[in-house]
């Protein structure tokens, strides 16, 4: 279990966790299909995500709202598709997903994308600030976010959904219930700090911080963690994220609606 | 804004030390805020108004307030207080330093802050008894899976994004600086690219390289007394 701590985000390169697999098809065989309706001439911006992944999901929404246009390309994580000699060479030499290829820059990361992109002028400065100390605020929720709620909602995740599908053992109680106090210190600051004054975490209105949070924290719906039984706060947060994100928001959150067998209404 | 920008920190800690570095090598005035942490300093509410995560570091810029050591050097850097060469303005060379300063949290940075925290830090402080040496290598090898990442994927040129230092190698260098007080040292024959990139950087940042890492650079059991 080298790189344990890469490996849990389900994303790893790492080969010891590399869940064995025989492609059924190589990347030729990816699912490519056309966003928007008006396809005159092809994007030269490839996408490469699976909606399993959580900050694939939050570019997938930031991307809708910003009526982007980019070809989308379907990387089946559970096929091992990021796992190829071809993915590593001509895609992303991390091997993860999300990433992006414009015109011949390879970019992978999802903040250092989002970051690029805004750059380029195709994310609108609602979601994503241009002035200097707005954008600062943003980032500095971007950048907490890593070694506290993505790290331990995913671990979270991992060790109670995705584990036991690849290993066949289950985690003892005391272990999940480590991994629930780690994440829900996480969860308290979100409610606490981050949501103390606002409706949004970093102000009044939607931003692309609240899409990439909400995103990681709906993925604890897939290992039955319902978060909204401690946390009001972030309950309404949530709520108010989904809509400001719809029909993107359901469209990306689809897999997981499916899996946990909950809808966004449904009781957990 | 004219006035200068207050810096809070302690270099005992990675992130502060990067930034504290690249301030100097900017040449940047700064308020000088150290925040001694093995005094629990950050945890006071004075601390709090300052830094509502009560962590280092943090800067204060007339109103603002921002902590997040990566957040800081792009607030810096468009407020024009850090060198183009520190952190570049070309929209691919930001690109790429943007995409190390991300991956560097949970595959180096990550891995390094534990293995410090449960063989260093924890026993010295009377927190938690030092690991057995199982669970020590098993913090070791999360380490050293960063580094081949950096064997194999980043270290192409002189530093980590090229030819020229960035604060992406001060933040990393400094992550990997820390663990000498768990008495690791980098292996040249299993790393040499890691090994001679340290050198290098720290060749590249000094004076100030050495002053950051005065505490460290002590005998860890010295220091484990004078922190304790």
């Amino acid at each position: 279990m080298a790189s344990h701590l890469a490996g849990l985000l389900g994303l790893s390169n790492d080969e010891d966790n590399v869940v064995p697999f025989t492609p059924k098809k190589g990347l030729r065989g990816t699912r490519r299909q056309v966003t928007n309706l008006d396809v005159e001439k092809m994007s030269s911006l490839r996408f490469y995500y699976d909606l399993m992944s959580q900050p694939s999901r939050a570019l997938f929404i930031i991307f809708r709202l910003s009526g982007m246009q980019y070809e989308d390309c379907v990387v089946q994580l559970r096929n091992g598709e990021h796992l190829t000699d071809e993915f590593k060479h001509n895609i992303n030499r991390f091997q993860r997903v999300p990433c992006i290829n414009d015109n011949g820059y390879k970019l992978a990361e999802s903040v250092a994308i989002l970051r690029y992109l805004s750059a380029k002028g195709k994310i609108p400065e609602h979601l994503y600030p241009k002035y200097f100390v707005d954008q600062g605020r943003v980032d500095e929720f971007l950048e907490w976010q890593h070694n506290t709620i993505r790290v331990t909602c995913a671990l979270y995740f991992r060790t109670i959904w995705l584990d036991p599908l690849l290993t066949g053992r289950t985690p003892t109680e005391a272990k999940i219930e480590t991994l629930r106090i780690h994440m829900e210190r996480n969860l308290d600051i979100i409610e606490e700090v981050w949501l103390a004054k606002s409706e949004f975490l970093t102000g009044s209105s939607l931003t692309v911080a609240d899409i990439f949070a909400a995103c990681e924290i709906e993925q604890t719906r897939m290992a039955d963690y319902d978060v909204r039984i401690k946390y009001p706060k972030i309950r309404a947060w949530l709520k108010r994220v989904r809509q400001s994100c719809n029909p993107h928001y359901d469209t990306a959150h689809h897999f997981v609606y499916k899996i946990s067998g909950t809808g966004p209404q449904a009781k957990l | 804004m004219s006035k200068a920008i207050k810096y809070y920190y302690d270099l005992l800690s990675p992130p502060s030390r990067a930034l504290w570095i690249a301030l100097k090598l900017a040449k940047t005035p700064f308020e000088d805020c150290p925040v001694a942490l093995r005094k629990k300093e950050q945890l006071t509410d004075e601390y709090k108004r300052i830094n509502r995560f009560q962590k280092v570091p943090a800067l204060v810029d007339g109103n603002f307030h921002l902590s997040e050591s990566v957040a800081m050097v792009r607030y810096l850097a468009d407020s024009k207080k850090l060198t183009e060469q520190l952190y570049p303005t070309s929209l691919e060379e930001r690109g790429r330093i943007d995409e190390y300063l991300e991956w560097q949290h949970l595959n180096l940075r990550l891995p390094c802050s534990l293995y410090f925290r449960e063989a260093w830090l924890f026993p010295a402080n009377g927190i938690k008894p030092k690991p057995k040496q199982e669970q020590i290598d098993k913090l070791v090898k999360n380490v050293e899976a960063g580094f081949g990442q950096l064997e194999r994927l980043w270290l192409e040129k002189d530093y980590l994004l090229g030819p020229n230092l960035t604060v992406a190698d001060l933040f990393s260098s400094s992550d990997i600086e820390q663990l000498k007080l768990c008495q690791y040292t980098v292996s040249e024959k299993k790393f040499p690219k890691v090994a001679k990139w340290l050198d290098r950087v720290r060749e590249a940042s000094q004076p100030h390289h050495e002053l950051a890492h005065a505490f460290l650079n002590k005998k860890p059991q010295q220091a484990a007394q004078s922190k304790a």
